[in-house]
């Protein structure tokens, strides 16, 4: 679907990528993750023709960019904005037909969007006249308008309360479901895990790591396991700092080389063994984990 | 092409829709006709109340006869200076013109008391009657009979007449060539500015409210820089065309109404006091008509539309890129300087050198140059202006505006993704020469 390779790109004095190369498959939802000032959006500019990178290719579909494929993308940028005084019926044309879209086409998009939203009394009200979230919806139907085969939201949720937050989410799943690919740029780690399906991070210019969420998290996890036992043999020794919580003494125990059957049966000793869990590490820690690393040299 | 007419189609419904667009096209119009319908009614209305203003005249020399006029009367009903000042102050004088013994070579000394400050029109009327009492007098003394004075006395006016190329004549008078100059040439400073201005709010307007970062993945940013050059340009020429209508018929309405209430004579010396001294020339209106007619309007309105919109797009061109540099438009004063003084130099050239002298090598220049030829050639065009020097003046400012709309183009594509720096000219300079 979209492959990115070698891309270089930077600005008077800094270095926004460097070496950038990615590849997102059709039909899933790619988490493009990273710290403020990592080049994620000087990337998904280039994606989106904004700007153009130093070196290096961008294709879709197999086809070098070109403006043509405005029409295929659509883009919800994080610092977003709508014409205050336009109607959102004007507002959504006008988009959708910069965007290629017949004016035909247009209405039908915008009458069925609006209705799926439940938002079809909105269309001849201001954007001035409405709340933050109601315009963040709007904002939301402009840019899936055009039912663009690849889709990248940065920071879609921002300015959601939880329920409408929770329908977007919905949308963009089902979007996904249709065959659409989504970009999804956010800080919001939790979002990452329950929507994601594979994930991207920059850190100062630079990947640093990409997979499917599985095999990110495997590619971290620190190979320690979370042990309860209880009905105690005999004493625990005091390095491994267990306590003792719901009739139990629980701590935990890194591999150190050896197989997790052989820990098993080791710990079998001790007396009964109620818990023997594998620490994965959630995505924020892997996260925070890796720009620290970076930070430190 | 299409994504263009799209934005054009936006920025000019957006504006013209709007109920402010709606009440300063309508109201603009009616306030010029009330304006000229409230003046001439005031005259009207003084002319009729104002009473006779009586002015005592002491006259030490026995030379002077002033005459009496519609609005002034001259008496002699006392010798003595005091006792006249006192009748001034009681407000049984309106003023006292005293003239004491003197010398005609060097007349000195003659001096008018009033309670109030006296007119510019009251102190030339009595200066240029007193002036032309002892020039009679001093020719008197030469031994000139006063009837043969009378017979010398002659009105001459020129009638001016070019003749073209092919020694076709036409009348010309200054005064009409020079309110078709002034009229043109303000309507285009006006004009580039209250536009200009629109187009930099609004490009600051996406700017900030960052819908312009989804714009511009829809299109490129040159196309939504011309289209909302050319859609805010269409407000201004519509509001112009409705305003020329509007100003036409209401004009000529009231003008018409007023003018069944005054013969025209009548307005002409409301207009001019003089006329009300000098023999009025029945055949003036006529004459006006005559220079009117001989004035080129094809010319006239051809150019004025083509330095109208080339004005407009080259300065346009740079509004829009101020607009894209700065965050909010208090931060894009520092950047209006090089906008506003060739704007201002034309205008002050428009009333020092072209008005003036229209075919002089200042004004030439000033015709010529891009920056300031829109608002300097319309000053001259009534005038007439050789072919070639119009000709390269709108090649040259055709040049103007592709070199300013290219330099425009490259500030606006880096500038409206910009934020929260301040720009300096070497760093808009820089996006200039920046590839992207």
């Amino acid at each position: 679907m979209l492959q990115i390779d070698q891309i270089n790109k930077s600005y008077e004095n800094h270095r926004a990528l460097t070496d950038v190369s990615l590849f997102v498959p059709k039909g899933v939802i790619f988490g493009l993750l990273g710290p403020n000032g990592a080049g994620k959006t000087t990337l998904i500019r280039i994606i989106n023709q904004i700007i153009e990178q130093d070196s290096g290719t961008v294709q879709l579909d197999g086809r070098k960019l070109s403006p043509d494929d405005i029409r295929k993308i659509g883009y919800l940028p994080e610092e977003r904005g709508l014409y205050k005084k336009m109607k959102v019926w004007d507002q959504l044309v006008y988009f959708s037909r910069l965007k290629g879209l017949s004016e035909n086409d247009a209405k039908i998009q915008i009458k069925s969007w609006l209705e799926k939203l439940e938002i079809g009394s909105w269309r001849d009200k201001k954007i001035e006249d409405l709340s933050k979230g109601m315009a963040q919806k709007i904002q939301f139907i402009s840019t899936v308008v055009h039912q663009p085969s690849l889709l990248i939201l940065d920071e879609p949720f921002s300015g959601f309360d939880p329920v409408n937050a929770e329908i977007i989410k919905n949308e963009i799943l089902e979007l996904r479901d249709k065959g659409t690919t989504v970009i999804l740029s956010t800080h919001r780690m939790e979002s990452v895990e329950l929507l994601c399906d594979q994930v991207a991070m920059i850190n100062r210019s630079r990947k640093i790591l990409d997979g499917t969420i599985r095999e990110v998290k495997m590619s971290f996890r620190p190979e320690v396991f979370q042990v309860a036992i209880s009905d105690l043999k005999k004493d625990l020794p005091q390095e491994w700092i267990p306590k003792f919580a719901n009739d139990a003494w629980e701590f935990t125990l890194p591999l150190s080389g050896k197989t997790p059957n052989q820990l098993l049966s080791e710990l079998m000793d001790f007396g009964e063994v109620n818990l023997f869990r594998e620490q994965i590490p959630s995505m924020e820690e892997i996260f925070i984990h890796q720009v620290k690393a970076a930070q430190n040299g | 092409m299409g994504k263009i007419l799209l934005v054009i189609q936006r920025e000019y419904l957006a504006r013209v829709k709007k109920k402010s667009f709606l009440i300063a096209t309508i109201l603009t119009p009616l306030i010029f006709p009330a304006i000229m319908g409230v003046f001439v009614w005031i005259a009207l209305e003084e002319k009729g109340n104002q009473s006779l203003r009586i002015i005592e005249v002491i006259d030490e020399t026995d030379l002077f006869f002033m005459e009496s006029s519609e609005q002034y009367a001259f008496t002699s009903s006392v010798e003595d200076p005091e006792e006249a000042k006192k009748m001034v102050q009681d407000g049984e004088r309106y003023g006292f013109l005293h003239i004491p013994k003197l010398d005609l070579k060097n007349p000195k000394g003659i001096q008018f008391y009033g309670v109030e400050n006296p007119s510019l029109t009251l102190m030339g009327y009595l200066e240029s009657a007193l002036k032309q009492k002892i020039e009679d007098q001093k020719l008197y003394d030469q031994g000139i009979d006063p009837k043969v004075l009378k017979e010398i006395r002659t009105d001459v006016s020129i009638q001016s007449i070019t003749l073209g190329d092919e020694g076709e004549e036409k009348i010309n008078d200054a005064n009409v060539n020079y309110a078709i100059g002034f009229l043109a040439g303000i309507l285009i400073y006006i004009f580039i500015f209250v536009y200009g201005n629109q187009i930099m709010q609004g490009v600051i307007e996406e700017k900030s409210t960052r819908i312009v970062e989804i714009l511009v993945s829809s299109l490129k940013p040159f196309q939504l820089m011309m289209g909302k050059i050319v859609g805010i340009g269409a407000v201004g020429l519509t509001q112009f065309l409705i305003w020329v209508v509007l100003i036409g018929t209401l004009s000529s309405i009231v003008m018409g109404v007023l003018g069944m209430q005054m013969p025209q004579q009548q307005a002409m010396e409301m207009a001019n006091p003089e006329f009300a001294q000098a023999a009025p020339d029945s055949g003036e209106l006529a004459s006006i008509l005559q220079v009117i007619n001989g004035i080129d309007f094809v010319t006239l309105v051809v150019s004025f539309i083509i330095y109208f919109l080339g004005g407009y797009l080259l300065y346009g061109a740079l509004f829009a890129a101020i607009g894209s540099a700065v965050d909010a438009p208090s931060d894009a004063q520092q950047f209006m300087f090089p906008i506003t003084i060739p704007l201002i130099v034309a205008y002050m050239g428009l009333f020092v050198f072209i008005l003036q002298e229209p075919n002089s090598t200042t004004s030439f220049w000033l015709s010529i140059i891009p920056l300031t030829s829109p608002i300097a050639m319309m000053g001259r065009i009534s005038y007439g202006v050789p072919f070639w020097e119009l000709a390269l003046s709108m090649g040259l400012l055709m040049a103007g505006f592709l070199i300013t709309t290219w330099l425009a183009g490259k500030i606006y594509r880096i500038g409206i993704l910009m934020h929260g720096t301040k720009p300096t000219y070497k760093i808009l300079w820089k996006w200039v020469k920046s590839s992207q």
